[in-house]
């Protein structure tokens, strides 16, 4: 597969397992979504967010800087049957990146659900609000240094009132 | 001699000549105006084609005219845990918001601490009327990662439950879509037929939701003895009984005047939404991944691919409904070929040692022990695999670090995109319509909020 | 008068017994379907387990109409205060059902988003196992509680105490434990 005429400047690798990958910086982002739009990729199938906390030093192709967090974004084409998978590096401290709001409105949804579970924030997204936690929720669960809130589980009677 | 005193409408006096008030305005049939008799029909209020136009809603209007009311949580008909705001004029919807996590049950994270042969049993719970489904994708991405092949009775197994466990969720669809258009019947017949399917696996698994039965590597066991009868009467049963439903509700006309032409939506509009299955189908878009990305052996069978045109409420239940009967086909081909051989990969990374080796060998055991307490260990990269549920495209994205656990799992569900339409299909709907939406749209709130 | 002139026939009884027994025969449910164990709730109250057989097939949408609340899956956080408002709104006398193990104690998901048991914001009466229960499970935990309905206090108030979340340890309140009956079950 070929990647369009149009993308801007992008990092493929090929050792990845099922589909194209490109690895494109924060300012290429939304330039290469849009271009692969126009290429015929008509669904965003899938975003979500990864927080790389404990692997820093990941394999990633040359002249990528791995940082904390990472937006992974599958798209497809219904056209051509084909998936691409984008993966951004998405800042240490507090990732940003731009919304896909404008080209895919149903991202709207999967960009509140990475906002909400691990506080990537999405640049101009009409509506960045929490969607699965309460709103009044402090913290970003599915960041690797949020607790899992195990409670040990009690196998004999509990010793007094609870 | 009298005449015999025989009770008939000629004569009418025989009839009144008891009572003391005379005939009132009883009178003969023949007599009786169109207009007397239009009610005979029953009470229904027949309004033909309203002059309503959903484009003549001023939906910006800020007057105070307008109120906005809270539908769910906790409503018979939204569906489980689902909430939603509603702007109202009057009985027009406004606009939707959908406010979701009122089943958030954190898996994802709960995900990252079981190791791969437990996570089966953790993302079977997301969609629980699929669970089959859950797991195939999971399954699939873990072998991704693994480089294994499964064996092909595995695949073939794979398969026909899959198909039996579409057949389960549409039916549930069919009995709740029934019952919140009031019709109790459905509700019941689809209960009913359901019953077989999980009376199947409850034999094959051991469980009637929630069944962990596709794992890494293969199946968690065979069919049982007799397989062929269970599924052949299931077949022949589920098959006979959609034209009962055919017959109860397709034609019906208080059915079709709530579902025909009721919230249609485009197939750019669906396609910008990002939303799969049924709900797109009913747009006349072709899209099945069993067919254009076929996974296991989808690509081995004869079926269609059910598409609507107009993308309203119709559209979509005749969808489910046909879709049911593509299932009975392909399970009826799974019966056909269902090849011999192992039901699971037969590699000792991902396969336990079988019972009898444990009781002779100290590696068997130590073996046996390391795979159900540590796991065992996934080369690091990343997959994303998908699969298409009752929904639409249910994908697991997986990244592991090379450790006995998912670094990170995260699973696309379709309900959780699909939910996004809701707002675009009650725009300019009246209020009975919305109800219709969100069964139409089949949202499972497990997976939504997972 | 003496008994024997009258007409017809009748029954004598306790007012306390007759009260249990109409309340035993007509346990109204709410619909409090959270996730799995509601399709197991609906397929119990469907043709082939059919609930009608103790007088509880008319599920209530109205919490005003309501005597039990079966809770029927794991309750997150953020539902937690809807399902207070929701036993709150059930008029006395009430009982709740903890269909599930991730009702009664969290279950497979011991983690930040689930209440770790619902007897931490109502008293429970009866828990039901399994994950989730057949619903043979259900009946039995149904008969369980028509049983304690039977031989329990008429007059007592369910919702009395102050059931607290975890946070508050020092609470006098505690969670009620469920009288052991034994039905059906061979000795």
């Amino acid at each position: 597969m070929e990647l369009p005429a149009d993308a801007p400047a992008v990092i493929t690798a090929d050792a990845l397992r099922a589909d194209l990958g490109c690895f494109p910086t924060r300012e290429q982002y939304h330039d290469l979504v849009a271009a692969f739009k126009a290429d015929g990729f008509e669904v965003c199938a899938d975003l979500c967010a990864v927080d790389y906390l404990e692997h820093a030093d990941r394999a990633l192709p040359e002249g990528v800087t791995p940082t904390r967090f990472e937006v992974v974004v599958n798209l497809l084409s219904m056209s051509r049957r084909e998936r691409v998978r984008i993966r951004v590096q998405a800042g240490d401290v507090e990732p940003e990146v731009d919304s896909l709001f404008d080209l895919y409105p149903g991202s709207e949804a999967m960009e509140r659900e990475a906002f909400d579970l691990l506080g990537v924030i999405f640049r101009s997204h009409p509506d960045l609000t929490r969607i699965l936690m309460p709103e009044d929720w402090e913290g970003h669960p599915l960041r690797k240094d949020y607790g899992t809130g195990r409670v040990p589980v009690q196998f004999k009677e509990a010793p007094g009132p609870r | 001699m009298s005449e015999p005193t025989v009770r008939t409408a000629e004569r009418l006096e025989a009839l009144t000549a008891e009572t003391s008030e005379g005939p009132q305005e009883l009178q003969r049939r023949e007599a009786t105006p169109a207009s007397e008799l239009g009610r005979e029909v029953g009470s229904v209020v027949r309004i033909d084609d309203t002059p309503f136009n959903p484009d003549d809603v001023d939906y910006e209007r800020a007057d105070d005219e307008t109120m906005i009311i809270n539908m769910g949580p906790s409503h018979p008909s939204t569906h489980g845990v689902l909430r939603i705001m509603l702007e109202l004029d009057g009985e027009i919807v406004l606009r939707a918001k959908p406010v979701i996590g009122y089943l958030h049950t954190g898996m994802e994270k709960t995900g990252e601490m079981l190791s791969y042969v437990q996570g089966a049993t953790n993302v079977t719970r997301m969609d629980y009327l699929s669970p089959i489904i859950n797991e195939l994708s999971y399954s699939m991405a873990v072998e991704a990662l693994l480089g294994i092949e499964v064996p092909e009775r595995a695949v073939w197994i794979r398969m026909m439950m899959s198909e039996l466990n579409r057949i389960s969720s549409h039916l549930v669809w069919m009995a709740t879509n029934g019952m919140d258009l009031g019709s109790t019947s459905m509700m019941i017949y689809g209960f009913r037929e359901r019953e077989l399917i999980l009376a199947f696996f409850e034999k094959t698994a051991g469980l009637r939701l929630n069944l962990n039965y596709v794992r890494p590597g293969g199946v968690a066991a065979d069919l049982p003895d007799g397989w062929e009868d269970d599924v052949e009467v299931i077949c022949d049963t589920i098959y006979e009984r959609t034209f009962e439903y055919d017959e109860l509700l397709t034609g019906q006309p208080i059915f079709r005047q709530r579902m025909v032409g009721v919230a249609p939506i485009s197939a750019e509009e669906a396609l910008a939404l990002g939303v799969t299955g049924p709900l797109l189908r009913s747009t006349g878009v072709p899209w099945d991944l069993r067919r254009t990305m076929p996974y296991l052996a989808y690509d081995q069978v004869d079926f269609d691919v059910i598409v609507g045109t107009y993308g309203d409420n119709f559209d979509r239940y005749a969808i489910r409904l046909n879709e049911i009967r593509e299932s009975v086909r392909i399970i009826r081909q799974c019966l056909e070929r269902m090849p011999a051989g192992d039901y699971r990969s037969q590699d000792p990374k991902v396969t336990p040692p079988p019972r009898a080796r444990i009781g002779e060998s100290m590696e068997a055991l130590i073996h046996h022990f390391k795979l159900f307490t540590e796991g065992f260990h996934v080369p690091a990269g990343e997959v994303y695999s998908a699969v298409e549920s009752p929904r639409g495209e249910h994908g697991c994205y997986i990244v592991s670090d090379g450790g006995p656990k998912p670094y990170r799992l995260h699973v696309r569900a379709p309900s959780f995109v699909n939910l996004q339409a809701i707002p675009l299909l009650m725009r300019g709907a009246s209020m009975a319509d919305a109800i219709t939406v969100i069964s139409t749209v089949d949202p499972i709130m497990g997976e939504v909020d997972r | 008068m003496a008994l024997e002139d009258l007409q017809h026939n009748f029954l004598t009884g306790r007012l306390e017994d007759l009260v249990r027994w109409a309340r035993r025969a007509s346990v109204w449910p709410a619909t409090f379907g959270l996730a799995c164990c509601a399709i197991e709730m609906m397929a119990s109250g469907a043709a082939d387990f059919d609930l009608a057989r103790f007088g509880m097939e008319v599920f209530r949408n109205s919490p005003r109409q309501a005597d039990l609340m079966i809770v029927a899956g794991r309750v997150s956080q953020k539902m937690a205060p809807v399902l207070r408002q929701v036993y709150d709104q059930m008029m006395e006398p009430k009982w709740v059902l903890s269909m599930g193990v991730c009702a009664s104690t969290g279950g497979l998901f011991n983690n930040y988003a689930i209440v770790q048991g619902v007897d931490q914001i109502v008293p429970v009466d009866v828990y039901a196992p399994g994950c989730p229960p057949s619903p043979e499970t259900l009946m039995h935990a149904i008969l369980t509680l028509h049983e304690q309905i039977r031989t329990g206090e008429i007059m007592k108030r369910r919702a009395t105490g102050n059931p607290v979340h975890l946070d508050h340890a020092e609470s006098p309140w505690t969670p009620e434990v469920p009288v052991a009956v034994r039905l059906g079950t061979p000795k």
